[in-house]
């Protein structure tokens, strides 16, 4: 039991490698909300009079909703009128290249291991970067752009591309969908724009990198990802931030538009600065994410690794409206420290003959608290639906805490619906088994932590599983026996 | 969880109704006017419209009619003798009701027997807050220590109900002492055709070494809307089997708490639910391991058809404490028609981390190869469905450890599967 604790002690001692922040010129808002400070972020982003007009519909719906109590997770009062609300590096005028832009903040990606520049060509990735609430730069656009791909900031798709933003803005998540939706409808500064057209399948993966710089500010981003029929991608989305004694709000909507037979596949791998030891600062991350698979046979798949934020509160949903279409779910949330996560997903069958599949695997340590919150729902119509789901908590350490809240509907005789669950901690006979072949104990733990895992590591795109597992590692390697 | 508030015209007729008295009865009435009752926003109540059937079914000014029921032989289980207790539209039945003291005190309840009202929470739901304030009669059953109770007690909840809407407000204590057991057994059943309420709640304590067999059946045919709250604390090395068998009633509503709040205890707690019309069955179980070194076990299964509901929720709690613990439960429900409905949430919530602890639910319906198996083999399709349901309702049923009340179950669930093999 003392290695445990020394072993323990070393996890929870192991800081986080992207706590440095980056002197970059930055303009940004007062601190508060209110309709002027719409209307200034909305006059910053030059934005077309349609879109204002939406924003503040929004904030008018958001000041008269109150934050949810419901989530399984602790935190102080949020004040929003101390948040700034908009924050931008400084830039003379939109960089047409990145020769032209910020030598610094070029710098600060670099650092991340998300280059803009060279090296991205090899490995074949086309990234857009968000600083505090702007699209730094997006790379691979015009080689892209040769097969129809629209691949860029959501600012500069507003300009270019009006009549794709005001179709598709907010038709998954409605802007009254919930509080911080809500909220992230009023404010939201920047994000990604993703248009696949009609039987194209992206030749690379497109990649969103977030990162919080400036103190004090909240990150309101929003992605937007439509798949014409037929159509495949594969996104990935990653995030890092400073460390910083206060905590930080990230409010961020991701929707997924799926026509007739068009694939999404989204990944995340979450990072952002859990608080330190004693649970100080840390991002809150409250995130919306939904698909919706509106033609038949469409295919959503969401992969989620989660190891920051000091709070998360995030539920990527699927829409099965298309008939056959189809819905997947994998996760991995780890908490440590003072860590809180409620995260899961929903299943919403309507179509005929939907299939979703959720694989949810939460480890807990330190004095953190994991939940899994998830519901399926086979509505009247979906016959023939099937639904398989497995969430599983591995406990390490006796102060941290696992839970689970499913929630399973169903309406319709002709579906199938499986849900288990289990929750232990590594077993002894498990890590006696490996003792006895000659692995010592520290790689046995690894080798059982890795093989838990897997199911979900697996469903990530290659340049990803890499930096999963090495969280993963810098976060559990050794810490139970 | 806080329960969502409504102010209703049936909650200020409820809070008019009730006297204020002194001690428990005040603080509940307080408390149930805090709480409201429950709205269809409110997490506990989702599914099971409790409020608004009260509001749609009853008048709370009429009172109960007086009943002149002669006999009860027609609802007595066969097969088994027993000490009954008989309560008429919320009274107790002294005449109706037959029962030795030899070695089982059994007594009407008086409210300030010792734990009266420690175990059922009326801070958090409202329904046991207005059973707390309201609360007519009931029964208070002890054991000695080192007695086993010969004969089950059967408790008889029946609503004469043939000359006007009936409400009853029941609250009981049973109390068993050391190295004891007994059986206790709940049977609901209406004469007349119009509707009728009742609120149960019943407060269980199972000191060391003893055991407690619990067993309700829910099969009225009449106008039943039912509250229960059952609430079951569990000394060291007690041993808990209760068994919920729910085949008729309008809305059904049973809270299950165990408290295993010592160490080497054993519990079970199983039910089925085979439903039809429009039954609306809920079960809340909650199994409480605050003790290191316990077994829980719960298996409930529900066979659902016409317009009827099924409703299970299952929380497992292990506190920080309460290590080696192993906890199991499983939920498994059929659907049979197109518009029944099943919402299940399996919950587990745990704070230690050495400990077994898993859930399962599945829902679905008869497997076409299974089906198809035996009609191959000349059984004919009626027949083929029938063994398929009989055989899983049988796994519950199995666990039963009285073998007439096993058959008498048998006989009910035979009946309602039509089985005619």
């Amino acid at each position: 039991m003392s290695k445990d604790n020394q072993l323990l002690e070393e996890l929870t001692s192991k800081e986080y490698e992207h706590g440095w922040t980056s002197n970059i010129e930055m303009e940004s808002a007062p601190k508060g909300l209110n309709e002027d400070i719409v209307r200034f972020i909305s006059a910053k982003k030059n934005e077309p009079e349609w879109l204002l007009e939406w924003r503040l519909k929004a904030y008018r719906q958001w000041a008269k909703m109150v934050d949810p109590k419901w989530p399984n997770v602790t935190y102080p009062e949020i004040n929003y009128q101390d948040v700034i609300y908009y924050a931008a590096p400084k830039q003379k005028v939109k960089p047409k290249s990145l020769e032209e832009v910020d030598p610094e903040l070029l710098k600060t990606f670099e650092k991340l291991g998300i280059s803009l520049t060279e090296q991205k060509r090899l490995t074949g990735i086309a990234v857009d970067a968000v600083l505090d609430s702007v699209s730094v730069a997006t790379t691979f656009k015009e080689k892209l752009g040769e097969l129809g791909i629209i691949f860029c900031s959501f600012s500069e798709a507003v300009q270019e591309h009006p009549e794709l933003i005001k179709k598709y803005l907010g038709s998954v998540v409605p802007m009254n969908d919930n509080y911080f939706a809500a909220l992230n409808s009023a404010v939201f500064s920047d994000g990604s724009f993703c248009y696949i057209p009609k039987d194209v399948r992206c030749p690379m993966e497109l990649s969103t990198y977030f990162r919080i710089n400036a103190a004090n500010t909240g990150q309101f981003e929003r992605t937007l990802i439509v798949a014409d029929e037929g159509s495949y991608v594969s996104y990935l989305e990653g995030c890092t931030a400073p460390q910083r004694d206060e905590n930080q709000l990230h409010a961020a909507v991701v929707e997924i538009y799926a026509m007739k037979g068009a694939q999404v596949k989204y990944s995340t791998v979450q990072n952002w600065y859990p608080g330190d030891k004693e649970g100080k600062g840390g991002i809150y991350n409250f995130v919306t994410k939904r698909a919706l698979c509106a033609g038949d046979h469409s295919k959503v798949s969401w992969t989620q690794v989660e190891t920051g934020s000091a709070i998360t509160w995030k539920y990527p949903s699927c829409i099965l409206k298309g008939d056959h279409s189809s819905g997947e779910f994998y996760s991995v949330a780890v908490t440590n420290n003072y860590q809180q996560a409620d995260t899961g997903t929903k299943m919403i069958h309507i179509g005929k003959h939907t299939k979703s599949r959720i694989v949810s695997k939460g480890i807990s340590a330190g004095h953190s608290q994991n939940s899994y919150r998830g519901q399926v729902h086979i509505m009247k119509r979906a016959e023939g639906a099937r639904n398989f789901s497995q969430c599983d908590s591995l406990l390490m350490g006796d102060k941290c805490g696992a839970h689970t809240f499913p929630y399973i509907d169903v309406e319709n005789n002709s579906a199938k619906v499986e849900h288990e669950a289990t929750t232990s901690k590594i077993g002894e006979d498990q890590i006696f088994y490996c003792l006895q072949r000659g692995i010592d104990e520290e790689s046995a733990v690894a080798l059982i932590v890795n093989g838990y895992a897997k199911e979900v590591l697996n469903q990530l795109p290659m340049e990803f599983a890499v930096e999963a597992q090495k969280l993963l590692a810098l976060t559990l390697e050794g810490s139970v026996g | 969880m806080s329960v969502v508030t409504e102010t209703t015209p049936l909650l200020s007729d409820i809070l008019a109704d009730l006297k204020s008295e002194a001690g428990l009865r005040t603080a509940a009435h307080e408390a149930l006017e805090q709480l409201g009752l429950p709205g269809n926003k409110s997490e506990e109540y989702k599914f099971t419209p409790i409020t608004r059937a009260l509001e749609k079914n009853f008048q709370l000014a009429k009172k109960n009619p007086s009943s002149e029921i002669e006999s009860i032989d027609s609802f007595s289980i066969p097969g088994i003798d027993a000490n009954s207790i008989v309560f008429v539209n919320g009274v107790f039945a002294e005449k109706l009701s037959h029962y030795e003291q030899t070695d089982v005190f059994i007594k009407s309840i008086s409210g300030t027997e010792n734990g009266f009202g420690t175990l059922a929470d009326f801070k958090t739901d409202p329904f046991v807050a207005w059973n707390t304030a309201a609360w007519s009669t009931g029964i208070s059953i002890e054991v000695k220590a080192n007695t086993s109770v010969s004969k089950p007690i059967v408790l008889h909840y029946v609503h004469d109900s043939a000359a006007g809407e009936v409400k009853s407000f029941i609250r009981n204590i049973i109390r068993i002492g050391k190295s004891s057991s007994v059986t206790v057994i709940e049977k609901q059943d209406t004469l007349g055709d119009q509707a009728g309420f009742s609120n149960i709640v019943t407060e269980g304590f199972v000191e060391e070494n003893a055991e407690l067999s619990l067993f309700s059946l829910q099969a009225d045919k009449g106008k039943r809307f039912h509250f229960g709250q059952t609430t079951i604390w569990q000394a060291r090395d007690s041993r808990v089997n209760s068994f919920t068998l729910t085949l008729d009633g309008k809305l059904i509503r049973n809270n299950f708490l165990l408290v295993l709040d010592g160490e080497g205890i054993e519990s079970h707690m199983d039910g089925l639910y085979i439903l039809q019309g429009d039954t609306l069955a809920d079960n809340h179980t909650v199994v409480d391991h605050r003790k290191p070194h316990s077994n829980s076990n719960e298996l409930y299964k529900g066979i659902i058809d016409d317009n009827a509901k099924g409703v299970f929720n299952g929380k497992i709690y292990v506190r920080p404490d309460a290590q080696k613990t192993n906890a199991f439960q499983s939920n498994r429900n059929i659907l049979l028609s197109d518009k029944s409905t099943v919402n299940t949430k399996p919950q587990l919530e745990i704070w230690a981390d050495d400990v077994k602890c898993s859930h399962g639910c599945t829902t679905g319906q008869l497997d076409d190869e299974a089906m198809f198996y035996l009609q191959a083999r000349g059984i004919d399709k009626v027949t083929a469905r029938a063994m398929m349901l009989y055989a899983f309702a049988g796994e519950v049923l199995d666990k039963i450890n009285s073998e007439p009340l096993k058959k008498y179950f048998d006989t009910l669930i035979s009946e309602r599967l039509h089985k005619n093999f």
